[in-house]
């Protein structure tokens, strides 16, 4: 048996108003070089200005993954030629990046795993090359957007921590902010370095690299495809080539290129960028800005007895973790909060195809209906009907039931006056439940009263009060 | 009419009527082609006259422009082939300004490829030469900027300056080369050869005219970091001041009588004697002047630390110039071989050279010992000089140990002459310094410069003892009265 080391290397675009060193905006465009400066074309005389919310948003990332910011923002050349690269070296970090020696905690298989995280660096994005049989195009819209790069130590050791790792690591951006990591548009990219190693050995193996996998099921993929292909090798006694390889869409992965000697950077101190120091008033700041992030919700509702599944489904976006928990901070009742949040919250969200942000009904009013419920005011179907109303109309529910007197009707001798209405008006029914013993007529009648009444009556003590008022008849019947 | 006079006299007739600033372009045009031929000032000459008056100083006034600064819809080459089609989409901050003014370009100026090199000898459009005697170099690599300010053609150009590719050429063409402190002037849109040792500077044929053109450009630019917030000075203001008590030393290593009295070089020899009774002249005016010994050793390194440094810095700077975005696109079956066959056909041997000496002296086996030693040593360096300037205003030197060198001329790299006296002024572009070349002798019937250097900042104080030395030499306003044309 061998033991997997896998250690990623994450690029993320941040998401700014401009590029990491050019004013030019930094949005999606269909448009080729669209969004261009002369910065990002890397023309003669430019000097590089960097973006302060990039850098900002660098720096709270780091601390969300538990890295040491460095005392000073300070960037280094990577020097090399290629055709998606203007100027000839990429502005990236080195010599002090945002954050190294940190980690993220995730949940694999119900167990908390440490991924260590080795350094987070700000960079910039590099431009897009479109190849065609007999010519290639360049897209200089991505040239410049800001980028951080995470590198894990080679501390994970199977597909499922890794997809996890990208998973979580893709909600800590998501939860902060700081980008909308849409691996589909490559803002979020991953290269993975693959060993394996004798079990009992404290050995390394060959490493291979892949590069550039935008989707995280690829990076499954790619990583059981390895594991599968390498311990073949292993076992037939053959050696590890230390290569790079890509993954194909037959899910399997093919050698590129064969790692001769390691490229030589040539990196040194990007002169044009004086070092800006950071206080650690600043930096202190920053980090009371951090929000509590998913892991440590999931836990904290596991906690109050809620289930892990629905821990993981309030724990997920930040914003309905943090809808939720306004929810409960007005003391509503737990089990039936987080039944609203998810049935009928979620599953709107979801049917108008909207945002949280989007939604009339606010925590506060979402609980003003939970506590009418908890109170036995009006049963949870009539408050989750009266809430949807309350979203069609963009009313606060409570206030709903105010105005259109949408009061539950508890009172049993004006239910038993509708219900007996009702009864005298359907005789044949009752006749079938008397003589027949057709137990359909309770909800043939349970539904006339709701129809009735509006959906106001209460059904439990509806259906109570129509099989005893059934019964009673009966037996009158009888005599 | 108008050859040959300077900014105040220019804008003196300007306000007067006396002529227009169409006629004033007009004249330098004439003369910039007239002169073209035998001296090779300009890669571009401008014949369209576009003036945006201003109620500046040199609103209206003719100037000429590096080579090697952006200009919008204008020609601009580096003086290299790789950039010979290049037409920029953008303009530079100083040009901005300039243009802002009131100034009149009135062409682009040759420089030495890509501003390396300091001879004037290897712009791609051929080889400058200098005004005093053609068969002299003017130097560089402000080789272009430098001649057509010594002939006359225009009052004052723009230069860049990274060794000391303004005020050599200065010394050389018997003109006033002004480097002023480090992130004074805003180097945006300025072609980039060492980024952390490049200036922009100013030739003008005298010393106010430098001051004046200063208080045009500086000033902080959002677009280049490292320019400095604004002093809220004006330089002319103080040109005129007091100087008694003002204190300047002079390095014996450099410039003792003695070390060279052996050398056989009569022309170093002269210099030398001039500038100590220049010194004297000084000491008469008022100023204090002493020498001051340093470790030779240190100075011995000026040379290859700048080599290191700026070679690794150009490496990087220059990677742009691929014939990828722009300029002549190579051929070949791949991104590399592309990119090869355009660097390959595009830089001439010198370029080359720096470059793979640049790349090697990054490597990363080399790197420690050979870049990052050089930084240590620019350190230590400009330690020992800025302690000496807490004591002192300012640092005296002759600008070269001699005068323009003839084409077919070679240094001899390894002397104390050329280590020392041909290479000090690199001090100033170590350390940021405000730096500034007047000429002060004739020797052999060419003109030699004298160099001050001051404190970081300290640029008045630096352009307000030039002035007055200025005073001493009786050489200001000097051009080469060559050529039979009266414009």
């Amino acid at each position: 048996m061998y033991k997997v080391v896998i250690g990623l290397e994450v690029h993320c675009e941040l998401e700014t108003k401009a590029k990491n060193f050019s004013s030019a905006p930094n949005t999606f465009s269909q448009i080729p070089n669209e969004n261009v400066a002369p910065v990002d074309l890397g023309l003669p005389g430019i000097l590089p200005v960097p973006n302060k919310e990039a850098c900002r948003k660098a720096l709270l990332t780091a601390q969300a993954l538990n890295c040491t910011n460095p005392d000073e923002v300070l960037f280094d050349r990577k020097n090399y030629f290629y055709a998606d690269l203007p100027k000839g070296y990429q502005i990236t970090q080195v010599t002090k990046p945002m954050g190294i020696n940190g980690y993220l905690d995730i949940m694999v298989d119900g167990k908390i795993k440490r991924v260590d995280i080795h350094q987070l660096h700000l960079e910039e994005d590099t431009a897009s090359l479109e190849h065609h049989p007999k010519y290639s195009l360049i897209d200089y819209n991505r040239s410049g957007i800001p980028l951080i790069e995470i590198v894990t130590e080679p501390c994970i050791e199977s597909a499922d921590e890794a997809v996890t790792f990208l998973e979580d690591l893709r909600d800590v951006f998501l939860y902060l902010g700081v980008s909308e990591a849409k691996s589909n548009y490559g803002q979020m990219r991953c290269d993975v370095n693959i060993s394996l190693m004798e079990e009992g050995s404290d050995k390394l193996g060959t490493k291979v690299e892949m590069k550039n996998i935008n989707a995280f099921n690829n990076v499954r993929a790619a990583i059981e495809y390895e594991i599968k292909r390498q311990s073949e090798l292993l076992e037939r006694g053959e050696k590890i080539v230390q290569e790079t390889r890509r993954i194909a869409e037959d899910g399997k992965t093919y050698s590129m290129r064969e790692k001769v000697d390691a490229v030589d950077y040539k990196y040194f101190v990007e002169p044009n960028i004086p070092p800006v120091s950071l206080s650690k008033e600043y930096l202190d700041e920053l980090r009371s800005t951090l929000p509590e992030l998913k892991l440590s919700r999931y836990l904290k509702y596991t906690q109050l007895g809620i289930s892990s599944e629905d821990s993981a489904t309030l724990s997920k976006e930040r914003s309905i973790s943090d809808y939720f928990e306004e929810v409960l901070s007005y003391g509503s009742d737990v089990e039936l909060s987080v039944n609203f949040v998810i049935t009928a919250i979620l599953s709107t969200l979801n049917k108008l195809e909207i945002s949280l942000n989007d939604l009339f009904i606010t925590p506060k009013m979402l609980s003003g209906v939970v506590d009418l419920v908890s109170k036995g005011d009006i049963s949870l179907d009539h408050g989750k009907k009266i809430l949807y109303k309350a979203i069609d109309e963009k009313m606060d529910p409570v206030e709903l039931i105010e105005k259109e007197g949408l009061h539950q009707i508890n009172d049993e001798g004006e239910l038993l006056k509708l219900i007996t209405e009702i009864m005298d008006e359907n005789g044949e029914i009752v006749r079938q439940y008397v003589e027949d013993g057709n137990m359909s007529a309770i909800n043939f009648f349970i539904g006339q009263t709701m129809k009735r009444s509006n959906r106001q009556a209460n059904p439990n003590k509806s259906k109570e009060i129509i099989i005893s008022e059934l019964e009673r008849r009966k037996n009158n019947a009888g005599k | 009419m108008y050859r040959g006079k300077s900014i105040l006299e220019l804008r003196e007739s300007l306000d007067n009527g006396n002529v227009t600033s169409e006629e004033l372009f007009g004249s330098a045009n004439k003369l910039a082609h007239y002169f073209q031929e035998d001296y090779n000032s300009f890669v571009t000459i401008i014949d369209k006259c576009k003036v945006k008056r201003s109620n500046s100083l040199i609103s209206g006034i003719p100037y000429a422009l590096k080579d090697n600064f952006s200009t919008t819809g204008i020609l601009t080459t580096g003086s290299s082939n790789i950039l010979k089609d290049y037409v920029p989409v953008y303009d530079a901050t100083v040009y901005k300004k300039l243009k802002r003014a009131g100034g009149v370009l009135v062409g682009k100026t040759v420089l030495d490829e890509l501003a390396m090199g300091g001879t004037g000898t290897t712009g791609h459009t051929g080889i400058v030469r200098n005004p005093w005697d053609k068969e002299r170099q003017i130097g560089g690599s402000s080789a272009g900027s430098a001649a057509s300010v010594a002939l006359g053609i225009v009052p004052f150009s723009i230069g860049s300056d990274t060794g000391d590719s303004v005020r050599k050429p200065a010394s050389f063409g018997g003109i006033v080369g002004f480097k002023p402190t480090y992130g004074l002037i805003s180097r945006y849109g300025m072609f980039a050869f060492a980024s952390s040792l490049d200036h922009v500077a100013t030739l003008t044929r005298n010393v106010r005219d430098a001051a004046i053109v200063t208080d045009i450009l500086k000033g902080q630019d959002p677009k280049d970091m490292v320019t400095l917030k604004d002093d809220g000075k004006k330089y002319v203001d103080t040109l005129d001041n007091d100087i008694k008590g003002r204190k300047l030393f002079y390095i014996k290593e450099i410039c003792d009588l003695d070390l060279y009295k052996d050398s056989g070089d009569s022309e170093l020899i002269e210099v030398l004697e001039k500038f100590h009774e220049l010194l004297d002249k000084c000491r008469e005016m008022g100023f204090v002047v002493e020498e001051v010994s340093v470790d030779k050793d240190l100075f011995n390194a000026i040379y290859p630390t700048y080599m290191c440094i700026s070679c690794a810095e150009a490496t990087s700077n220059n990677a742009n110039l691929t014939g990828i975005q722009f300029g002549p696109r190579g051929e070949g079956n791949s991104i590399e071989e592309i990119m090869f066959d355009a660097r390959t056909k595009g830089f001439s041997e010198l370029i080359k050279r720096r470059f793979i000496l640049g790349s090697y002296i990054l490597q990363k086996e080399n790197q420690e010992k050979l870049f990052l030693n050089a930084c240590r040593v620019r350190h230590m360096i400009v330690d020992k000089i800025t302690e000496l300037f807490k004591e002192y205003d300012g640092m005296i030197l002759p600008a070269s140990g001699g005068i323009a060198p003839k084409f077919d001329e070679k240094d001899e790299k390894l002397s104390d002459r050329y280590l020392l006296l041909e290479n000090h002024l690199a001090i100033g572009n170590f350390g940021g310094f405000p730096s500034i070349t007047l000429p002060f002798a004739f020797v052999s019937d060419m003109p030699v410069g004298i160099n001050i250097t001051g404190g970081v900042k300290c640029d008045d104080i630096v352009l307000n003892m030039a002035e007055r030395i200025e005073e001493l030499t009786g050489y200001k306003d000097i051009y080469a009265k060559v050529g039979d044309i009266d414009v």
